[in-house]
C-alpha cells in the first residue's frame, strides 16, 4: 500500500489517558475485580471469625464418621454405622434415580400431549390443552403434597390394597410391583447391553446403505425385535435361573417384589405431571415451526403420513425443540431437590440432616451446589452435543 | 400470520366453502377417520370415568355449611367447610386477627398495581413512581408502628400478602440487577463478562432450594458478629439474587435481538456507552423481552412456595399450618385443593396476559 519512499506512518504512541477507551477499559475492570474480590474477602473474613467463635471446624472429616440416621430408600446397600459419605452418596443416587425416569417419562407423556394438543379431534385438543394449563399453572411443590396427601391419606391400608395388574399393588405404602431375580438378572442385563451395540452398529450400516442405495432399512423394527430378542437369547443359552418375584401380604406390610415408596412415587408423578406439561408446549412449538410448505412438498412427494412427520418434519423440529428441552431436562433435575419438602431421601434432604447433626454448613451447601452443578453440567454438555449433531450444516 | 395466508392465497381458487353445520363439523372434528373415532370414543369414555365423579365431588355431595368435623366426615363429598373455618389462616397466616384488614388492604395494592403495569396507558415514568408509592404503603401497612398502626414483627406476616410481596419485590429488585448483568455478559471487557457468566451459570445450575438453605445458614456467618438479618429478609435477598440471573439471561436474548447497525448507528452519533444503552439498545431490548420476563414471574409466584422448607409462613406454609388442627384433620385434599386454585388464577391470569401482548407487540413489530 504505502509507497516505498515514504517511511511507514508510526501509529501514535498511546498516552495513558481516560480518554482511551482501552486505558478506560482496563481501569474499569480492575476495578470490578478488586470490588468482588474485596467483597469475598470480608465474607471469608467474617466466615473464619464467626466460625472460631462458635468452635466450628471446617473442612471435610466429618465424612468418614459415622453417620448414624436411617435412610428410608437406599439403592445401594447401607446402615446408620455407615459413614456420612455413603449416606450422601445414597442421597445423590436417589437424586439421579428419581430425576432419570422422570425424565425418560415426562419426555413420553410430553410428547404425546404436545401432539395431542395439535390433533385434528376437537375432543383431544381441548382435553390435552386444559391439562397443560392446569398444570403449568399450580406450583410444583403443591402438586407434591397434593400427590403425596392422595397417597398417604385416602389410599387404602396394604390390606385392602387396590390391584389394578396381577402382581400390582396400590396402598397407602406405596406401589409395589414384581421383580425378576434370581443370577440370569446380570445375563439380561449383558443381553441388553448387546442388543444396544447391536443397534448402533446396526444403524450405522443401515444409514450407510441408504446413503448409497437410496434404501430405507425397517430400522425401528429391527430395533424393538432386537432389544426383545437378544436379552432373552443371552438368558437362554447362559442357562441360569429367573423368576417372577411377586409382592405378597404378609401381616401388615407387603413382603417381595419392589416397591415405589409413598414419597418416591409422590415425587415422580408430580415431576413427570408437572414438566410433562412444559414439554408439551415445547414439543408444540417445535411442530407448529415447521412451515405448511414442508408438509404440502412431502404430501406431494407422496410419502405416507407417518413417514412426513419421521422424514420431513421432526428431524427440523427437533431442531427447536431441543434447547428448551434441554432446560427442562435441568429443570427436572433442579427441582426433584423438592424432595426434602415430602420426606424422600434425596441429596438435599439427607445433607440437611448431616449439616443438623455436624453444624458444618458451609460444607454441607457447597456440595449440594457442587452435585448439582455436576449434574446440570453434563446434561447440558450431552445435549449441546446431540444439538450439534442433529443443528442443521449449511452448505 | 395474517400475511402468510394473504400472500399465499391471491391467484388460487378457492374451494368451495364447507357448509357449517353441526354434523359437519363433528364429522370433520371428530371422525374424520377410524383413528380419530377412535380417539373421541376413548376421549369420551374418559370424561364419562371421571367428570361425573368430580363434579359429585366438589360440588353435590359436598358441603360448605358443617359446623364440625364430625358432620363433615359424614358427606362423601368435599367438605369445603374447613375453607370456610379455616380461610383467614390461610389468606393471612399468624397476623393479628383484628388487624387483618391491614394485609387485606396490601394485597390489593399489590394486585392493583400489578393490573395497572399491564395497561399499556401507563408504561411509561408514571409507572415506577407508582410502584415506589404502592411498595412504600404496602410496607407501612405491613410493618405498622406509624399513623398509629400497632407494630406487627415480620414474623407474624403470612399467606397471600407475603406470597405476593416476596415475588413482586423478587421481580422488582432482581430487574435492576439481571439488566445488568445482562449488559455485563454482553461486554467486550474480559473481566467483567467472566465474573457476569460465573454468577449467572453458577446460579442457574443450582436449584433455588439450595441458595434458601444458604440464606438460612450460611448468610448469618458470612455478616459480621452482631448483625443478624430476619429470616423473611434473607429469604428474599435469595430471590432476588435467584432471579436476577435468569432475568439476565432473557434480558441477553432480548440484546441479542438488537441488529448491528443500532449499536453501530449510536456509536456514530457519538454517544457514550450509557447513552447508548438507555436511549437506544434497551428500550428496544426490553420492549422484546417484556412477554418472557411475564414468564418469568409467573415461574417466581409460583416458587415462592419453595420458602416453606425454610419455614416461612407463605400461602403454602399456611396451608400447612390450618392442617395440623388435629380437630380438622383428614381434608389436607380440599386445602391443597383451595390454595391451588389461587395460584391459577393467578399463574394463568398473567399467561394469558403475556399472551394476547406477544401478539400485540409482535405486530407492531412487522415492517
Amino acid at each position: 500500500m504505502n509507497h516505498p519512499d515514504t517511511p511507514p506512518v508510526q501509529p501514535p504512541r498511546r498516552r495513558l489517558s481516560w480518554n482511551d477507551p482501552g486505558v478506560r477499559s482496563v481501569i474499569y475492570q480492575i476495578l470490578a475485580v478488586a470490588i468482588v474480590g474485596g467483597i469475598g474477602w470480608y465474607l471469608v473474613h467474617n466466615t473464619m471469625h464467626n466460625l472460631s467463635v462458635r468452635n466450628i471446624t471446617t473442612g471435610f472429616g466429618f465424612l468418614s464418621r459415622e453417620a448414624g440416621f436411617a435412610i428410608g430408600e437406599t439403592p445401594i446397600s447401607y446402615t446408620p454405622a455407615d459413614t456420612y459419605a455413603r449416606a450422601i452418596s445414597v442421597g445423590l443416587l436417589n437424586t439421579l434415580r428419581v430425576a432419570l425416569i422422570g425424565i425418560v417419562l415426562a419426555t413420553l407423556l410430553g410428547t404425546i400431549i404436545g401432539i395431542a394438543r395439535l390433533s385434528k379431534n376437537w375432543l383431544i385438543r381441548k382435553i390435552s390443552s386444559v391439562y397443560v394449563e392446569v398444570m403449568r399453572n399450580i406450583p410444583l411443590l403443591l402438586q407434591l403434597f397434593f400427590w403425596y396427601a392422595i397417597i398417604s391419606e385416602t389410599m387404602p391400608g396394604p390390606r385392602k390394597a387396590y390391584h389394578p395388574l396381577p402382581g400390582v399393588f396400590v396402598s397407602n405404602r406405596g406401589i409395589q410391583m414384581p421383580t425378576l431375580e434370581g443370577d440370569g438378572l446380570a445375563w439380561l442385563l449383558a443381553g441388553v447391553l448387546l442388543a444396544i451395540l447391536a443397534i448402533i452398529g446396526l444403524s450405522r450400516w443401515a444409514r450407510q446403505r441408504q446413503a448409497r442405495t437410496g434404501q430405507i432399512f425397517p430400522m425401528i423394527r429391527w430395533a424393538l425385535g432386537l432389544l426383545l430378542v437378544t436379552p432373552a437369547a443371552v438368558w437362554w443359552f447362559s442357562g441360569t435361573s429367573l423368576s417372577l418375584e411377586v409382592p405378597e401380604l404378609k401381616g401388615f406390610n407387603f413382603v417381595g417384589g419392589m416397591v415405589f415408596t409413598p414419597e418416591f412415587a409422590a415425587l415422580l408423578f408430580g415431576l413427570v405431571i408437572y414438566t410433562s406439561g412444559f414439554i408439551a408446549e415445547v414439543v408444540r412449538s417445535g411442530i407448529q415451526s415447521v412451515g405448511r410448505g414442508q408438509w404440502e412438498a412431502a404430501d406431494a412427494v407422496g410419502l405416507k403420513n407417518a413417514l412426513v412427520l419421521r422424514l420431513v418434519v421432526l428431524p427440523q423440529a427437533l431442531r427447536v425443540i431441543i434447547p428448551p428441552m434441554t432446560s427442562q431436562y435441568l429443570n427436572i433435575t433442579k427441582n426433584s431437590s423438592l424432595a426434602v419438602a415430602i420426606g424422600y431421601p434425596d441429596i438435599v434432604s439427607i445433607i440437611n440432616t448431616t449439616l443438623n447433626q455436624t453444624g458444618q454448613a458451609i460444607e454441607g451447601i457447597l456440595m449440594i451446589m457442587a452435585a448439582y452443578l455436576t449434574v446440570s453440567l453434563s446434561i447440558s454438555v450431552f445435549m449441546n452435543w446431540y444439538n450439534k449433531r442433529i443443528a442443521l450444516v449449511e452448505r | 400470520m395474517t400475511s402468510q395466508a394473504t400472500v399465499s392465497t391471491p391467484s388460487t381458487e378457492l374451494a368451495p366453502p364447507v357448509r357449517a353445520s353441526v354434523w359437519n363439523w363433528l364429522r370433520s372434528q371428530l371422525f374424520s377417520s377410524p383413528f380419530n373415532t377412535l380417539l373421541t370414543i376413548l376421549s369420551v369414555w374418559l370424561l364419562f370415568a371421571t367428570v361425573p365423579a368430580m363434579v359429585d365431588w366438589f360440588l353435590i355431595s359436598s358441603t360448605a355449611t358443617a359446623k364440625t368435623a364430625q358432620e363433615c366426615r359424614a358427606v362423601t363429598g368435599a367438605c369445603w367447610s374447613m375453607i370456610v373455618e379455616k380461610h383467614r389462616l390461610i389468606l393471612f397466616g399468624v397476623y393479628p386477627y383484628e388487624e387483618q384488614w391491614r394485609p387485606l388492604l396490601a394485597t390489593l395494592i399489590l394486585l392493583s398495581v400489578i393490573i395497572l403495569s399491564g395497561v399499556r396507558r401507563f408504561w411509561n415514568i408514571s409507572l415506577p413512581i407508582l410502584w415506589i408509592a404502592a411498595l412504600s404503603s404496602v410496607a407501612v401497612l405491613m410493618w405498622g408502628g406509624v399513623f398509629g398502626l400497632t407494630h406487627v414483627e415480620n414474623s407474624r406476616w403470612g399467606g397471600l400478602p407475603l406470597t405476593l410481596i416476596l415475588s413482586t419485590f423478587g421481580i422488582a429488585l432482581a430487574f435492576p440487577l439481571g439488566v445488568l448483568l445482562a449488559l455485563g455478559r454482553r461486554s467486550n471487557m474480559p473481566a467483567i463478562k467472566t465474573l457476569c457468566v460465573v454468577y449467572i451459570e453458577l446460579i442457574r445450575g443450582v436449584p433455588l432450594i439450595s441458595l434458601l438453605f444458604m440464606s438460612a445458614v450460611m448468610l448469618p456467618l458470612f455478616l459480621p458478629e452482631g448483625i443478624t438479618i430476619d429470616k423473611l429478609l434473607r429469604a428474599q435477598v435469595a430471590i432476588i439474587l435467584f432471579a436476577a440471573a435468569y432475568m439476565a439471561e432473557t434480558v441477553r436474548g432480548g440484546l441479542q435481538a438488537i441488529p448491528k447497525g443500532q449499536f453501530e448507528g449510536a456509536d456514530s452519533l457519538g454517544l457514550t456507552y450509557w447513552q447508548q444503552m438507555r436511549l437506544i439498545v434497551l428500550p428496544q431490548a426490553l420492549k422484546i423481552v417484556i412477554p418472557p420476563l411475564v414468564g418469568l414471574f409467573i415461574a417466581l409466584f409460583k416458587d415462592t412456595s419453595l420458602v416453606v422448607i425454610i419455614g416461612i409462613f407463605d400461602l403454602t406454609q399456611a396451608a400447612k399450618a390450618a392442617l395440623v388442627d388435629r380437630a380438622w384433620s383428614g381434608f389436607s385434599v380440599e386445602v391443597y385443593i383451595f390454595i391451588s386454585a389461587i395460584y391459577f388464577v393467578f399463574c394463568y391470569s398473567m399467561s394469558k396476559y403475556s399472551q394476547s401482548l406477544e401478539k400485540r407487540l409482535a405486530t407492531e413489530h412487522q415492517r
